[in-house]
C-alpha cells in the first residue's frame, strides 16, 4: 500500500478538491466569452466559402461562358451544366447551370477553375431549404444571389486579388 | 404582526366557524409555506444553468425575458404541454405514482423547518429526526421509478440509486449525532439556539464536510450522479418518463437540494443566527437565506468542477471513510462532553 501519511492528509483536508473548485470559481467571474449569434457576428474571411453565386459583367451581361471547367473539377459532381444551342465562337451561353447544394462540399474548386470569376463563393451560410427540392439551385437562383451580394462579392474579389 | 393575526383569526372564525377554520387555517399556513419553496425549486434550475454557464465563461440562459428571468416560467410551461408518454409494459399505476412519490417526502420535510424562532410549520421536538425519516421516503418513488418502467436501463439506475441513497443516509444521520449530543434535542429551533456562541461547523468542522458530501450523494447529484449516468444508463431511473412526469422527479430533486441546504445552513451554520452580533439589525430570516442561497451555490459549483466519481468509488467512500470518520467523532464529541460537562448533568 503505497498510503503515505502526507498524501492521505492531503485528501482528508480535500487539498485537490479546493484546487479545482477554485479553477471554476476563478472563471465564475471571468467576463463570458459568447457570441450571441445573430445579434453579434464572428468576423469572416475573404476567402470564406459560402453560398454560390454568379457573376454578372460590367455591361449585365452573364459572366460564364460555358466552358463546364467548373463541372469538370468539382469533385463531388454537383454541378450541370449545359450550352445554349444558339451560341456562337464569340459568346458561348449556358442553357442550364444547376448545384445541388445536398451535395457540394464547399471546396471551392469551382471558383479555382473558372477562368472569368463567374462562379464564386459567397459570404453568406445563412441559407436553408425546408425541402431538398430547395437546395437544387438553378441559373436564376445563381445569378439572383450574385446580384444580391454583387458588393461584398466584388469588394471580397478585391480583397484577394494581390494574392492571385 | 399579533394583532393582525388576532384580525385575521377573528374574521375567519366568523366566516368558517372555529372548528372548519382551524382546517382552513392550516392549510392556509401550508400554501404559504409551500409557495416559498416551489419558488426557490423553479429558480434553482435557472441559478444552476447560470451558475455553470459562468462557470464556463458562457452567459446560460437569457433568451426567455430580461437575464432570462422567465425561463424556468417557458420550462414548465413546455413540461406540461407535453405528452405524458405511458410505456406499454410498464405498470402503470407504479408508473404514474413515483414521481409523486420522490416529490412528496422531499416538501413534506419542510413542515418542521423554522425560518425564525417563531415562523414554524410545525415546531416538533423530533425535528432532525422527522426529516431523517421523510427524506428516506424518496427512495421508494425511486426504486418504484425503475421497477414500474420494466426498463433496463431505469431499472439499474433505481437499483444504484437506492444503494447509494441508503449507503449515505447512514453517513449523513451519523454526522448529525455528534450536533443531537452537543444541543442535547431533536428540536431544530433548540439546534439553532444553541449555536449563539459558536457556530456548529467550529467544533464539527470534518462532520460539516463529511455532511456535505452525503448530501450531495443522498440528492444524485453530480459528481454523484451515477442514477442518472447518461452515458451508459441514459437518463437512470427516470429514463422512461416523459413530460410533467419526469418533470416532477426534477422537482423532487431540486426540492431535496433547497432541503438539505437549508438544513446545513440550520444544523452548522448557525440558522437566523448573525456571524457577528453587530450584524443584529438585519433579520434573521435574511440571514438562514444567505447561508442556505451559499450551500446551494456550492452544490452547482461543485456540479460545474467535478467529474462523475465511479461506482465502486462511491460506495468505498461512503463506507470506507465516511462511516468511521463520523462514528470517530461521534465517540469524540461523546468524549469531550463527557469530560467537560458530564453528559446528562448539565
Amino acid at each position: 500500500m503505497g498510503l503515505d501519511l502526507k498524501s492521505l492528509l492531503q485528501s482528508f483536508a480535500l487539498k485537490e478538491l479546493a484546487q479545482g473548485m477554485a479553477v471554476t470559481l476563478k472563471h465564475f467571474f471571468k467576463p463570458t466569452i459568447t457570441v450571441q449569434y445573430p445579434e453579434e457576428r464572428t468576423p469572416i474571411s475573404p476567402r470564406f466559402r459560402g453560398e454560390h453565386a454568379l457573376r454578372r459583367d460590367e455591361q449585365g451581361e452573364e459572366r460564364c461562358v460555358a466552358c463546364k471547367l467548373c463541372e469538370a473539377v468539382c469533385p463531388a459532381q454537383a454541378i450541370d451544366i449545359e450550352i445554349d444551342p444558339r451560341s456562337t465562337a464569340e459568346k458561348r451561353l449556358t442553357r442550364v447551370y444547376d448545384i445541388d447544394e445536398t451535395k457540394c462540399i464547399f471546396c471551392g474548386f469551382c471558383q479555382e477553375a473558372c477562368p472569368v470569376d463567374a462562379i464564386v463563393l459567397g459570404p453568406n451560410f445563412e441559407f436553408f431549404g425546408s425541402v431538398r427540392s430547395d437546395l437544387y439551385f438553378n441559373k436564376e437562383r445563381l445569378l439572383a444571389n450574385g446580384e444580391r451580394w454583387s458588393n461584398e462579392l466584388n469588394a471580397r474579389i478585391a480583397a484577394d486579388a494581390r494574392y492571385r | 404582526m399579533a394583532e393582525i393575526l388576532n384580525m385575521v383569526h377573528e374574521l375567519g372564525e366568523g366566516l368558517f366557524g372555529p372548528l372548519l377554520w382551524s382546517l382552513v387555517w392550516v392549510v392556509i399556513k401550508v400554501v404559504l409555506l409551500l409557495a416559498p419553496v416551489l419558488f426557490m425549486v423553479t429558480y434553482i434550475t435557472l441559478a444552476e444553468r447560470k451558475v455553470i454557464g459562468a462557470m464556463q465563461v458562457r452567459p446560460g440562459p437569457n433568451r426567455v425575458g430580461f437575464f432570462g428571468v422567465l425561463q424556468p416560467l417557458a420550462d414548465a410551461v413546455k413540461l406540461i404541454f407535453k405528452e405524458t408518454i405511458l410505456p406499454e409494459k410498464a405498470d402503470k399505476s407504479l408508473f404514474l405514482l413515483a414521481p409523486l412519490l420522490t416529490l412528496v417526502p422531499a416538501l413534506l420535510s419542510w413542515a418542521v423547518v423554522p425560518f425564525s424562532p417563531e415562523l414554524i410549520l410545525a415546531d416538533v421536538n423530533v425535528g432532525i429526526l422527522y426529516i431523517l425519516a421523510i427524506s428516506s421516503l424518496g427512495a421508494y418513488g425511486i426504486i418504484i421509478s425503475g421497477w414500474a418502467s420494466n426498463s433496463r436501463y431505469a431499472f439499474l439506475g433505481s437499483m444504484r440509486s437506492v444503494a447509494q441513497m441508503v449507503s449515505y443516509e447512514v453517513s449523513m444521520g451519523f454526522t448529525l449525532i455528534p450536533v443531537i449530543l452537543i444541543t442535547g434535542s431533536l428540536s431544530l429551533v433548540d439546534v439553532v439556539e444553541q449555536q449563539k456562541d459558536w457556530w456548529n461547523i467550529i467544533p464539527l468542522a470534518p462532520m460539516f464536510f463529511i455532511y456535505f458530501i452525503s448530501v450531495v450523494a443522498e440528492t444524485n447529484r453530480s459528481p454523484f450522479d451515477l442514477p442518472e449516468a447518461e452515458p451508459e444508463l441514459v437518463a437512470g431511473f427516470f429514463t422512461e418518463y416523459s413530460a410533467m412526469s419526469s418533470g416532477l422527479f426534477f422537482m423532487g430533486e431540486y426540492a431535496n437540494i433547497v432541503l438539505v441546504s437549508f438544513l446545513g445552513a440550520l444544523v452548522f451554520l448557525g440558522g437566523w443566527l448573525p456571524p457577528l452580533s453587530i450584524l443584529d439589525f438585519i433579520p434573521g430570516i435574511i440571514w438562514l437565506g444567505l447561508k442556505a442561497g451559499f450551500l446551494m451555490f456550492v452544490f452547482l459549483w461543485i456540479r460545474a468542477t467535478f467529474p462523475r466519481y465511479r461506482y465502486d468509488q462511491l460506495m468505498r467512500l461512503g463506507w470506507k471513510v465516511f462511516l468511521p470518520v463520523s462514528l470517530f467523532w461521534i465517540f469524540l464529541t461523546g468524549l469531550v462532553l463527557q469530560l467537560t460537562r458530564g453528559i446528562g448533568g448539565e
